[in-house]
């Protein structure tokens, strides 16, 4: 058969899944007895397994990252303008990874799971977890797959706080970071935007306290707005004004003097909201905005992140785009002043670019040029 | 890895091994490389080009992609030896606050410009009338980046007035590729100077 997919693209992939019995101690204070991760991989580990790239999503992300998952697939993963043979993240070189965070919704242990002491979907009951809890867990995956060290871990956003954490946690097992449009921690205007989305979802009539599930409901309405909030803070005032500016829908020419839909842009975030609450677990949601709103590896060392970074080994790039207002390239700085602070090798790259915080999901020139050249500089090193 | 730039020579010739240093508008990146692979230097370039930040990166050399415009605000009082800045002083806003940054962070400084004292330049200016143009200065007076022009005379007027001490001065015909003796009518006869300095005594930058 022709392969229907691109031929940058790593094509059809599978996702896989590994179990955990050994409790895992959570920053919470809990426990969770045992879990599930569920990964995608693309690539070869090779030989020396040195060339393996573990790729950390954002907040709504999963492990799809690349690649189609049967053959009338439309959509592929969500970072597939950076990984595949060619590009970026190579994957004639590299061995790469990515992982469904625990308390996701998208296989890997989280509030949608059975809870095996009730038989229930654990619902709110679900503990909430932080970066630090995935890093600890994908270690534990890292073990299983047999990779010591990784030649690079990589990620956009929260993916990229992701990536921080494993270079202060695990300083022998990170060789470089690249961590894209991310912040040492969440402003409060941040935190802000992330309380006015739980709102959203826990005031929904349907969320019913968590327990949506064993009711058969979904809290659409709360879900879709915080994910239509979410959305405005993802793209730029530039890029809003130029993908609808004030354009009224298709067909119409007037106001219609009510509160339907008019606007393209109303209809746009409309359509976000419905189609992510098809595939996106509210109380999921509600974890990841928490996991961000904790981030901040500084304040455990009375808030200076030059010392939270002072055992770092690994290489930094880092990378911002000049659009971005939720996490600005100051947010970037502040990360690199750290490293420098610290005398530790560090690039950094503050694109020109008016896509907004999205801007890192985009193939934009100066960015995939200096990532590229970042990754193949990692892949010499490694001898991918 | 191509010949490096005869200024970069020379101004390599001035840092000592294992030394720790900032290069401020450090294009591709050649001389920090050089530096690295020959001296066993440690540092970082700033660079404001985006297509020089990616060939940086690609010279695996440290790149921090800044304007020196906005200042050296990202760097600790004395936390380089050196702090070079190469054909760029005539480029930036302010040259001689700019100066004072690079003898903030840096123990000492290194700087490398066209002189406009040139000879050529003057007879280009008094035969044409016209603003100068050289192989080192090939912009049109409307869109060049050199916006801080000077001549030797001027940068030492600026050091003894910022009470700058001029360590060692160099003078390069870029055109015939040697080295001057700096003697002989620098001002005149030098297309590009070199200077290493530091904090003149009871200076505070």
């Amino acid at each position: 058969m022709d392969n229907p997919f691109p031929a940058d693209s790593v094509g059809l992939v599978e996702p896989q899944r590994e179990a955990f019995d050994k409790p895992l101690a959570l920053d919470c204070g809990r426990t969770l007895d045992a879990y599930e991760l569920v990964f995608e991989t693309y690539g070869t580990l090779n030989a020396e397994r040195s060339n393996a790239v573990l790729v950390c999503h954002a907040l709504s992300g999963s492990h799809h990252a690349a690649g189609y998952h049967d053959n009338g697939d439309r959509k592929p993963g969500w970072w597939e303008a950076c990984i595949g043979p060619g590009k970026p993240i190579d994957t004639n070189r590299f061995f790469v990874v990515c992982v469904n965070n625990l308390g996701g919704c998208h296989g890997s242990t989280g509030p949608s799971s059975t809870n095996p002491e009730t038989g229930e979907p654990y619902g709110p009951d679900f503990p909430i977890v932080t970066v630090a809890d995935w890093v600890r867990s994908h270690a534990r995956l890292a073990d299983r797959l047999g990779i010591d060290a990784w030649a690079a871990v990589i990620g956009g956003s929260l993916g990229g706080m992701q990536a921080i954490q494993w270079a202060i946690d695990f300083p022998d097992r990170v060789r470089h970071v690249v961590a894209i449009a991310a912040a040492p921690r969440l402003s409060a205007q941040n935190i802000a935007f992330n309380e006015v989305a739980r709102q959203a979802i826990r005031s929904d009539p349907d969320f019913a306290d968590g327990r949506y599930q064993a009711l058969g409901a979904i809290p659409r309405r709360g879900l879709m707005l915080a994910r239509m909030l979410g959305h405005i803070t993802y793209l730029s005032d530039e890029a809003m004004r130029a993908k609808f500016g004030r354009d009224l829908r298709k067909g119409k020419d007037d106001f219609n003097f009510n509160y339907d839909v008019e606007f393209e842009v109303e209809s746009y975030l409309r359509h976000q909201g419905r189609t992510f609450v098809e595939h996106f677990d509210a109380n999921t949601y509600l974890l990841m905005t928490k996991a961000l709103d904790y981030f901040d590896p500084a304040a455990q060392y009375d808030d200076d992140l030059s010392t939270a970074l002072e055992g770092v080994s690994a290489r930094f790039l880092v990378v911002s785009f000049t659009s971005d207002w939720r996490f600005p390239p100051s947010r970037s700085r502040e990360i690199v002043r750290a490293l420098l602070d610290g005398n530790k090798n560090v690039s950094y790259a503050e694109v020109e670019a008016n896509e907004g915080h999205d801007a890192f999901l985009k193939p934009i020139t100066h960015y995939f040029s200096v990532f590229s050249a970042y990754m193949d500089r990692v892949a010499t090193e490694v001898r991918a | 890895m191509n010949e490096l730039r005869l200024d970069l020579r020379a101004v390599a010739d001035w840092i000592r091994p294992s030394s720790r240093v900032l290069d401020l508008g450090c294009g591709d990146g050649s001389l920090l490389r050089y530096l690295f692979e020959t001296r066993e230097v440690t540092g970082y370039g700033l660079e404001i080009d985006p297509i020089n930040v990616a060939e940086c990166v690609h010279n695996r050399v440290n790149v921090i992609q800044s304007d020196l415009d906005a200042g050296l605000s990202e760097f600790d009082d004395d936390s380089f030896d050196y702090v070079v800045m190469t054909q760029t002083l005539q480029a930036v806003r302010y040259p001689d606050w700019l100066l004072g940054e690079m003898l903030r962070v840096g123990r000492e400084g290194i700087v490398t410009f066209p002189n406009f004292g040139h000879w050529r330049l003057r007879l280009y200016l008094a035969l044409r009338g016209r603003m100068p143009m050289s192989g080192a200065l090939h912009h049109t007076w409307y869109n060049t980046p050199n916006i801080h022009l000077c001549t030797i005379k001027d940068f030492e007027a600026l050091c003894e007035r910022k009470n700058i001490e001029i360590l060692e001065r160099v003078v390069l015909d870029q055109s015939r590729y040697e080295r001057r003796r700096s003697g002989v009518l620098p001002n005149l006869l030098g297309e590009v100077a070199l200077y290493r300095f530091q904090r003149g005594a009871g200076a505070s930058m």
